[in-house]
């Protein structure tokens, strides 16, 4: 029990931080309604850039900026893959995701890079978890972040732009038809969306003390393990859009805390993928099969 | 107002599906004009309004509104001249926004979006008081999501959205035959008084013979890809549904077989 309960913070942090990256899923796979694989690959990205920053001699931040602005070069050749080149949205995410495969092993030279806590100067890790003031605590620091992030995207969204980009997800043809540019909006929501995800790359390079090339290998399942978790618990209480990505977050936590008892329990952990990905593909089907199976008869008649 | 010139569109060209939807049709719109459009399935009228409003760019000739070339421009580009209806309710709204939210968006069409406020308090008051002219109780319900509208409710609200910003030329395709006949009549009458209090300049696609006659100071009707008949002021009010019926079977070389239009009587 104590081992459970030692390993709670440490679940806590690591959600937070994967939390950054499934409020960038929401964007694509709410607001948008595309589901972008890129993630996969940009989360990686973000990771090696930042690592190789600061290897490099560059200051935490600097090197964070980097990696988000390289997490939005990546969310830009998605969109015009699918925008320009009209490829279908998934198959322009993966096509991203497969180049940067090499591409991060480019930035990297080799497959993994490991930085040192005690010789460079990190924002997060696991080691300011547990014992040290609270301005150096990870969990805070991360927490603070998502917030920041949140009251930034409530207020992008509320702008005329953002509004716009919100009409391109739900009903691009009505979109259009008010002038709005829908493949702009694409491109921009899906830079947007993997600067995020990148800066969520950069924390856990940091927190982890590695960068690894398979680092996002599976990421778009877990974020949308905790866009899904996130709505089935807060989806009545959060209606509005800020609140719903403080849901996603929260649900980034609950995804990882769950994860943290499943493997308590003994599990074998080669199965967790295997256990995210059937969890995911269940609660994706919620809304089809309610519709097919559980729908009551509407009644006809009523005022048209 | 609006100069068609010599357009023509083929779609799927090489396949067995190849379809001359439009063929070298040409089409001139004083200002003001409220014309609608009746011919049967496949004669091209949701065409020729895709064409106007650039869904797809057209295989040879030039369009142009209000003295400018658009031929060129994309969908969402034209679309700061242009206000446009569609059949189904549920193409001209975004459901998942609110009422205000969907207005704000028709306000700004055809300006730049910037990072502004989406919606300003001033405007709120404008929207109440045209929602409320609408007379179906919308305008205490501005913050409501559109997708609990009902359909009638929806394409009133599209109308508004498509007359907010004042267009060039008002396009609705079919936009009542998705509707039950009362809810139908409704909007119609909306329709009118929107296009007569703005003295907008309007193409109305409709299957409805009696509709096409009664509205509007102009009707033509068109047959496979081309403008077959094209009658406006007086004779368009002296005409009859027997006529047009008369005059598509003419035109269409004695093959009436269009059971819509039969029905639409």
């Amino acid at each position: 029990m104590m081992s459970l309960l030692n390993a709670l913070p440490g679940a806590v942090a690591q959600g937070l931080i994967w939390g950054i990256m499934a409020i960038g899923v929401y964007i694509t796979f709410r607001v948008l309604d595309i589901a972008d694989l890129t993630v996969d690959g940009s989360l990686c990205t973000g990771g090696a850039v930042c690592i190789m920053l600061m290897l490099g001699g560059q200051n935490v931040w600097v090197a964070m900026l980097g990696a988000v602005l390289a997490g939005m070069l990546t969310g830009l050749s998605t969109g015009l893959f699918h925008t320009f080149m009209g490829i279908p949205a998934i198959l322009s995410g993966i096509l991203t995701q497969l180049g940067l495969y090499s591409i991060n092993l480019k930035i990297m030279g080799k497959a993994n890079q490991a930085i040192n806590v005690d010789k460079f100067d990190l924002l997060v890790s696991l080691r300011f978890i547990k014992n040290v003031p609270l301005y150096k605590n990870t969990i805070p620091i991360v927490a603070l972040t998502i917030v920041i992030l949140i009251l930034f995207l409530y207020w992008f969204f509320g702008t005329e732009l953002g509004c716009s980009l919100r009409a391109t997800g739900c009903n691009d043809k009505m979109a259009r038809a008010q002038g709005i540019n829908t493949d702009f909006n694409r491109v921009l929501g899906l830079m947007i969306s993997n600067g995020l995800v990148a800066l969520s790359g950069a924390l856990l390079a940091q927190y982890q003390g590695f960068a690894d090339i398979n680092m996002g290998r599976g990421a778009i399942v877990i974020g949308l393990a905790a866009v899904i978790i996130g709505e089935a618990v807060f989806g009545r209480v959060f209606r509005n859009f800020g609140f719903r990505l403080l849901g996603v977050a929260l649900g980034s936590i609950i995804y990882y805390l769950v994860l943290q008892f499943v493997i308590w329990m003994g599990i074998d952990t080669d199965l967790l993928k295997l256990l995210s990905a059937v969890v995911v593909a269940i609660f994706l089907a919620i809304p089809t099969w309610k519709s097919r199976y559980f729908s009551k008869p509407v009644k006809r008649g009523g005022k048209g | 107002m609006l100069e068609v010139k010599n357009i023509y569109k083929t779609f799927n060209p090489g396949t067995v599906n190849e379809k001359l939807a439009l063929n070298g049709l040409s089409l001139t719109l004083a200002d003001r004009d409220f014309v609608t459009v009746i011919g049967g399935n496949g004669a091209g009228k949701s065409t020729l309004l895709n064409a106007i409003a650039g869904t797809w760019p057209v295989d040879e000739g030039q369009i142009v509104i209000d003295g400018k070339d658009v031929t060129k421009l994309s969908e969402h580009k034209r679309a700061g001249f242009l206000g446009r209806v569609f059949q189904d309710p549920m193409n001209g709204t975004a459901a998942t926004m609110g009422i205000e939210e969907n207005l704000a968006l028709a306000l700004r069409r055809g300006h730049r979006r910037t990072l502004k406020q989406g919606i300003s308090g001033s405007e709120r008051k404008l929207y109440r008081d045209l929602l409320a002219k609408l007379n179906l109780g919308l305008e205490n319900r501005l913050t409501s999501k559109v997708g609990l509208l009902s359909g009638g409710q929806r394409q009133a609200l599209t109308l508004l959205m498509a007359t907010l910003e004042k267009p060039k030329l008002l396009l609705l395709d079919e936009h009542t035959a998705a509707l039950d006949p009362k809810t139908a009549a409704k909007v119609l009458e909306t329709t009118e008084n929107i296009v007569n209090q703005d003295h907008l300049t309007t193409l109305m696609i409709t299957h409805n013979m009696k509709d096409a006659i009664q509205i509007g100071n102009r009707l033509i009707m068109m047959n496979e890809g081309q403008i077959i008949y094209d009658v406006s002021g007086e004779e368009k009010k002296r005409l009859t549904v027997e006529d047009l019926l008369h005059k598509f079977a003419e035109a269409s070389g004695g093959a009436f077989a269009n059971d819509r239009m039969m029905l639409a009587k």
